[in-house]
């Protein structure tokens, strides 16, 4: 089986080969005896920002689930940097879906981190003096520091905003020194502000430590600047294309299954304009 | 009763370990502290007090059972807890669904239990004696072998404990991210609740149904607002057990009032007293932080 594919521009470059982050071929998944979605063949590329989008129900959470090994696929092959996917690869950090912690969990910001380190082991937990478990929190206190969450590191995880949670949520995915990412709408039920600063933040992520991202995302435009690629979920397929190809009126629309508009701002920016979208707001003509 | 505590803690001491079965009530209380408490935790951290509830009373039937057919009345406990244990973590749990179907399962198995003990109750035609015991408890009328098996229990089930304790937080507070990392979430969430049914079912027929529910909750509970710490939190709960259980244990031996209330009361006025504090301290803390945006 081959890790590495070929770039197909660089072979008169010195960068030979660009490793591959993803590879699914042939890959389907059934729930309950239905296919989500079968016959997926998709590459990502290290260091790759991508969406993947669709309709709610296409499978967009069951495609981050069956890389991260949780859901068995039913036919094909899936691979992380070339390995078979797995549970408990600490080359991927997980971001599941969710509104926000229960307001009266007592545990602190730094111990859920901590839990995506060691919490999948065996055995007594000694305290940090006598296991000797100082590089481990040096380990939790880099990711804290990177991810901006030192502030409130060590308030119990339940009193943070939704932003600060998501901010501990990044954090805990990185701290295995983990080369990819896979985020189930991290921007979901964040303010404005928030979605800007978290996405921001998963941008540098992606751009200055080379992390791979998969962002599932209801809402695209927070994150549209960024991403390289576009995975699409939707009638039992799940295909990818360059964001120039797919943020399109016409695709988007026939995606989704409902009128779906592709504006262009003034100063060049892309806006993704759904009707009775509950975020955006647009003015009724009668209105006017 | 006739001796009275003095301001002689020395003198109070001597006369409380006087009398062999008020040792016995020493050690078997504070085993029965120790492991309710190391257990309360978990029970507390994954909002598990109902089913604590159930595991404490469903034993009750299958003890009067066990009485009916001529067995030992801690066959027939363990073979209802476990049987409430496992149907609570087969059917109750999901990881999406959260914890409203366990409480309802909960709920219906614990009302159910308690319909057989009636009938077991009658069908033994039992003395209302024997149901007192169980439900409150025979605290000061320990034998030596009850302590053995006491002992036993509790080393078994807190090395066990100790073992899956850092998967077992983990997926008590993110299930999912837990499944992601290789946690064996429903497995593990089976085993604590079959160990707290190994543990509920040999100490309940020595201190009683309310004792052990009140260790497996109030504990917790206290600790659980002092400190969101995780290691700090466990032993909290069980240095607050232990003190629950010896004070209730040393007032009870100097009045002629049952040890259950003793240590129940102290318990619950701990707890409320916390809670009290906490919201006093965060509104003064809201008010500080008014006061600094002004």
């Amino acid at each position: 089986m081959r890790h590495w594919v070929a770039e197909p521009e660089a072979s008169e470059h010195v960068r030979p080969v660009i490793e591959e982050a993803v590879g699914l071929e042939s890959a389907g998944v059934s729930l309950g005896g239905r296919f989500i979605w079968r016959d997926v063949d998709l590459t990502v590329t290290t260091g790759e920002f991508v969406a993947i989008l669709g309709p709610n129900g296409a499978g967009k959470s069951t495609l981050l689930k069956a890389l991260l090994g949780v859901v068995p696929l039913a036919e094909g092959s899936a691979r992380i940097f070339g390995k078979p996917v797995r549970r408990g690869n600490d080359e991927v950090g997980y971001l599941p879906q969710r509104r926000r912690f229960d307001p009266d969990l007592r545990i602190r910001a730094v111990d859920l981190v901590r839990l995506g380190l060691d919490g999948a082991r065996y055995g007594v937990p000694l305290p940090s003096w006598l296991a000797g478990s100082r590089a481990k929190s040096e380990q939790v206190d880099s990711v804290i520091h990177l991810v901006g969450a030192g502030a409130y590191a060590h308030r119990p995880i339940g009193e943070l905003s939704g932003g600060e949670q998501q901010r501990v949520l990044i954090a805990q995915a990185l701290v295995t020194g983990a080369r990819m990412l896979a985020l189930d709408e991290p921007l979901d039920s964040l303010d404005l502000s928030n979605q800007q600063s978290i996405s921001s933040l998963v941008r540098d992520i992606c751009q200055h430590q080379g992390v791979t991202v998969l962002l599932v995302a209801h809402d695209v435009n927070p994150i549209l600047p960024f991403i390289d690629r576009v995975v699409y979920a939707a009638n039992g397929r799940v295909v990818s294309g360059r964001p120039e190809d797919v943020i399109r009126t016409e695709t988007l629309s026939r995606l989704y299954g409902a009128p779906v508009e592709v504006l262009r701002t003034s100063d060049g920016r892309v806006v993704v304009v759904g009707q009775h979208e509950p975020v955006t707001y647009h003015a009724h003509p009668h209105d006017i | 009763m006739a001796d009275s505590p003095s301001w002689d803690l020395l003198a109070d001491l001597q006369l409380l370990l006087r009398f062999h079965f008020m040792q016995n009530a020493l050690v078997v209380g504070t085993l029965v502290a120790v492991l309710a408490g190391a257990v309360g935790y978990f029970v507390v951290l994954r909002g598990q007090s109902f089913a604590a509830h159930m595991l404490s009373q469903v034993g009750f039937p299958g003890a009067a059972a066990a009485v009916l057919l001529h067995l030992p009345p801690v066959i027939g406990l363990a073979a209802f807890c476990t049987a409430a244990a496992l149907g609570v973590g087969v059917i109750g749990r999901r990881i999406d669904a959260g914890n409203r179907m366990e409480s309802a399962v909960v709920g219906s198995i614990l009302a159910f239990s308690l319909g057989l003990g009636l009938l077991f109750f009658r069908l033994y035609a039992g003395s209302a004696q024997a149901v007192y015991a169980f439900l409150f408890g025979t605290i000061l009328g320990i034998s030596d072998r009850d302590v053995a098996a006491t002992a036993v229990t509790a080393v078994v089930c807190l090395i066990a404990l100790a073992a899956i304790a850092r998967p077992l937080v983990f997926a008590s507070v993110d299930p999912d991210v837990a499944e992601a990392r290789g946690v064996p979430v429903r497995a593990i969430s089976m085993a604590f609740l079959l160990l707290a049914a190994l543990a509920v079912a040999v100490t309940v027929q020595i201190v009683g149904t309310l004792l052990i529910f009140a260790l497996l909750v109030a504990p917790g509970a206290c600790a659980l607002q002092l400190t969101a710490r995780p290691a700090r939190g466990l032993a909290l709960t069980v240095a607050l057990s232990l003190l629950f259980t010896w004070t209730g244990l040393a007032v009870a031996y100097f009045t002629i009032y049952p040890v259950g209330f003793f240590i129940t009361t102290i318990a619950f006025a701990a707890y409320v007293l916390i809670r009290i504090a906490r919201a006093i301290s965060r509104g003064n803390g809201a008010s500080h932080r008014d006061a600094q945006a002004a």
